[in-house]
């Protein structure tokens, strides 16, 4: 599956884009398959994802070609 | 020029006061968010913004929706600027206005406060001996 990260989840996954194994299609699955990877997402405040970029919650079914985006805290103003 | 959009170049904030102006308005409110040049007594060289921009545009445009829904408002701009910003530069500008004055500060505040809650937009802290992702960890 192909997530794109922006911010400290850029610096994280060491990239823009990564391709990551998971167990299944739910965001869940991706979230562990992703701390598991990087534990280093356990540390930051909260991590949320972005879905054709809507937030979504972590019990959404990932269809093919969604656009999967991870939203470490936000910082803007 | 869009009410609502992420730049790279610097901002001006009479263009936002002018694109929220109206004859009927009795008060307009801008705020403007500028580069600190300190942090914790750390001398901060520049920020660096990161957006997802599609995203952080389509959030921008439900906070000004909403604000002006609620307080009644004429129209609401809101311009926010990525890349190096350097410090005492505008990092973000916006502007609002109503009949009375009391809506468009109350629906200014709302409008920044949920920016930084819910836009995709990272900030970097570069100093002279490093650099932070600004918020990232509790």
């Amino acid at each position: 599956m192909k997530i794109t990260a922006f911010g400290i989840a850029k610096d994280i996954v060491g990239g823009k884009r990564i391709e990551l194994e998971t167990s299944g299609n739910q965001l869940s699955q991706v979230r562990e398959a992703l701390t598991n990877t990087y534990p280093d997402f356990e540390k930051l405040k909260s991590l949320k994802f972005a879905v054709n970029t809507e937030y979504v919650a972590d019990d959404y079914e990932l269809k093919e070609n969604d656009e999967v985006v991870l939203i470490p805290p936000v910082s803007g103003g | 020029m869009e009410k609502i959009y992420v730049t790279s170049e610097g901002l001006n904030p009479q263009a936002c006061i002018d694109q929220v102006r109206d004859d009927g308005s009795g008060g307009l409110v801008t705020f403007i968010g500028n580069v600190r040049n300190k942090t914790k007594n750390k001398t901060v060289h520049y920020l660096e913004f990161e957006a997802y921009e599609p995203m952080a545009i389509k959030e921008m445009q439900k906070i000004a929706e909403q604000a002006i829904s609620k307080w009644k408002l004429y129209d609401m701009a809101i311009h926010h600027r990525i890349g190096k910003v350097p410090t005492g530069e505008e990092a973000v500008v916006i502007t609002c206005s109503s009949a009375h004055r009391k809506a468009s500060f109350e629906a200014c505040e709302y409008a920044i406060d949920t920016l930084k809650e819910t836009v995709p937009i990272w900030k970097k802290e570069v100093f002279e001996d490093g650099e932070t992702w600004v918020s990232a960890h509790p």
